[in-house]
């Protein structure tokens, strides 16, 4: 490797490493020492917008603005014109394999209620299996280590899981020498659209190794809700004779289910965006695009933005129920500070 | 610990009775269904991390666990094959120039905007932070198109900005830095106005300016928020790959660890060798971060979804 190249950009290195933040605290001391300068009547009127402003221009020109822009431009063609609905005609035609239906129906139906699912069970029973032995922090640990690591090299180590070789082959990957042991064909997981092309077997393959890196998360949320139950109450439960399984369907489980509310809302926007796995592993070949790769695609491949805006919009649609519900949640909060 | 406490106590029943018995059974089902999950979950980071030290002729006829059994042959190789074809060395370095300050440029910004959400009266103040709780759940990719038109006809692109002799990442930082903000306004905003209303009054009856409460007082108080909020959106641009796909694109000398970790994975197809190594590489920084401020990194993760 050539370490020469990265020794000539040390100074740059520091010059951003320092240089950032210095600017940033200069914005902040330089405008309160004009504030100082204002008349008294002024200052608390005029200082507010000094420390919040520049978070209202970022949020503006980054999400808020580019998001109306979307709003409109999934409205017209390429050149600006209006075109009324027909960017959204052309991506949702030819139901139910043509246009955008194969990535709805992932992001949907495989990616949007599968995958929140798996992470939620997943997550419930570590949460309540971990919490009855000693050594639950290492344990712990172990489960949660994927959410560090990126989704792309997730989706290397499970490339490597899901390896394929011929019948009659040493196979290397894990999976297949499991299947193989078993005395089954070995099966390519990642290109079989098993039943009938329908492609659910591949798409379960994509949404393991995103389970695989997001129970963590949900582990540790729901293990902490499940501690937060006080001791007293399961205690009475077992007092009146209930068993283990009774208390976790009556008292615990009902308990944790805000919780549990809350981490599904989560899952639901980390669902619907996802991205970085089926684009290493099968770039949405063999039936398994989704919405934000197709947009990817239609952005890079096709440059035809008009499409992509469409794409993004029915994105959008898909998360406007947890967008409600949050900003609900967050007022009924706010009600009772 | 509620459960936990209430469910160790061995039970009352004699020893060699039946309930015992089945308490026993009970106990030794719950270890071993807890063993077998983690073991699934360490596998396959195992199988990788075994082979990335394996010889390439081994990997690509043998499976890994056939390496743990004698005669062990284990090789660098591999590490020194990527980091001489790959410019993973340039990758790296990109990645912590991105990473860096799309860290330090939102939560800086974050922090000023939480002070004054927390304890300075403005109109429209309410309105202003439900808007930002509203813009948690929206998608990024809502904002690609436009964002990137106005990128490219501005000249805050790559080749542009280092021909002008500025970092190439500009545009990536200000995207990040934005798209960042939401949450970590609200994660601060909601620490700061929970720290006590005394201390920044007898403050001011001392005559400390907001900048000296800010600076001397705020900061120092919410050092555990800033440091999962620091740690959280750091492991977020570091393992991003979709933002700087879009900005950056998939030119060598400016992206980051996982665009050459993707474009590694599609050119190398079947040379896993080179892949098993460079995939640990992309890992090391995370997995540092994760093992020596996982404390941190739950308490972000907590504080970021318990909402309220």
């Amino acid at each position: 490797m050539d370490f020469s190249v990265l020794i000539g950009d040390i100074p740059t290195l520091v010059s951003v490493i320092v240089g950032v933040p210095l600017v940033l605290v200069a914005y902040i001391v330089g405008a309160e020492f004009l504030v100082r300068r204002l008349p008294d009547k002024l200052r608390p009127q005029v200082r507010p917008w000094i420390w919040v402003g520049p978070a209202i221009a970022m949020v503006a020109a980054f999400l808020f603005l580019p998001a109306v822009a979307t709003f409109i431009q999934s409205f017209q063609d390429n050149h600006g014109n209006f075109i009324g609905l027909q960017n959204y005609a052309t991506q949702l035609a030819g139901f139910p394999t043509g246009g955008a239906w194969i990535a709805v129906r992932n992001s949907i139906i495989v990616w949007l209620v599968l995958y929140m699912i798996f992470v939620l069970i997943f997550g419930l029973m570590m949460a309540v299996l971990f919490d009855r032995v000693q050594y639950e922090t290492i344990v712990k640990s172990l489960i949660f280590m994927p959410m560090a690591i990126s989704s792309v090299a997730s989706s290397v180590i499970w490339k490597f899981m899901y390896q394929y070789q011929p019948p009659g082959e040493t196979q290397t990957g894990t999976l297949n020498a499991l299947v193989t042991f078993f005395h089954h064909d070995p099966v390519a997981w990642l290109q079989d659209q098993w039943p009938n092309g329908i492609g659910i077997l591949n798409n379960l393959a994509l949404i393991t190794v995103a389970t695989w890196g997001l129970t963590g998360f949900s582990m540790v949320i729901l293990s902490a809700a499940l501690k937060g139950i006080p001791a007293d109450l399961l205690e009475a439960a077992r007092v009146d004779g209930a068993g283990e399984l009774t208390i976790f369907r009556r008292v615990i489980f009902p308990l944790m289910m805000p919780t549990i509310v809350v981490v599904a809302t989560t899952l639901v926007i980390f669902a619907i965006k996802v991205f970085d796995v089926p684009y290493v592993m099968t770039n949405g070949n063999f039936n398994t695009d989704v919405l934000a790769l197709r947009m990817y695609n239609l952005m890079y491949l096709s440059h035809n933005y008009a499409a992509a805006s469409a794409v993004a919009i029915v994105l959008l649609v898909a998360v406007v129920p947890v967008l409600v519900f949050n900003l609900r949640q967050f007022r009924a909060v706010e009600a009772r500070r | 610990m509620s459960v936990a406490a209430a469910a160790r106590t061995e039970s009352t029943a004699a020893v060699g009775s039946l309930s015992w018995i089945v308490q026993k059974v009970q106990r030794f089902a719950l270890h071993i269904a807890v063993i077998l999950l983690t073991l699934v979950w360490v596998i396959p980071t195992l199988g990788l991390a075994v082979s990335s030290f394996r010889p390439a002729f081994l990997i690509s006829t043998t499976a890994w666990w056939t390496a743990l059994s004698p005669p062990f042959q284990f090789t660098l190789q591999n590490y020194t094959d990527v980091l001489a074809q790959s410019n993973l060395g340039q990758a790296i370095f990109n990645s912590f120039m991105i990473s860096i300050p799309s860290t330090v440029i939102p939560v800086t910004i974050a922090a000023f905007a939480a002070y004054a959400f927390a304890w300075m009266k403005f109109p429209g103040r309410n309105w202003i932070f439900l808007a930002f709780v509203g813009l948690l759940a929206v998608p990024l990719q809502l904002t690609f198109v436009p964002v990137l038109t106005f990128f490219v006809a501005h000249g805050i692109v790559p080749e542009n900005l280092q021909s002008l002799g500025l970092p190439p990442w500009v545009g990536l930082w200000l995207a990040h830095a934005g798209y960042g903000l939401p949450f970590s306004t609200y994660l601060l905003a909601n620490f700061f106005r929970q720290l006590p209303s005394d201390l920044f009054e007898s403050a001011e009856i001392d005559g400390a300016g907001t900048l000296t409460v800010f600076f001397r007082i705020v900061l120092p108080l919410s050092v555990p928020a800033l440091a999962s909020l620091v740690i959280f959106q750091f492991l977020w641009v570091w393992n991003d790959l979709l933002v700087a796909l879009i900005y950056v694109g998939g030119t060598p000398d400016v992206g980051p660890l996982t665009v050459n970790l993707a474009n590694l994975t599609n050119s190398l197809g079947q040379n896993y060798q080179l892949l098993t190594a460079a995939a640990f590489f992309s890992m090391i920084v995370p997995l540092v971060v994760f093992l020596s401020l996982q404390r941190y990194f739950v308490r972000g993760i907590l504080a970021g979804s318990v909402k309220g």
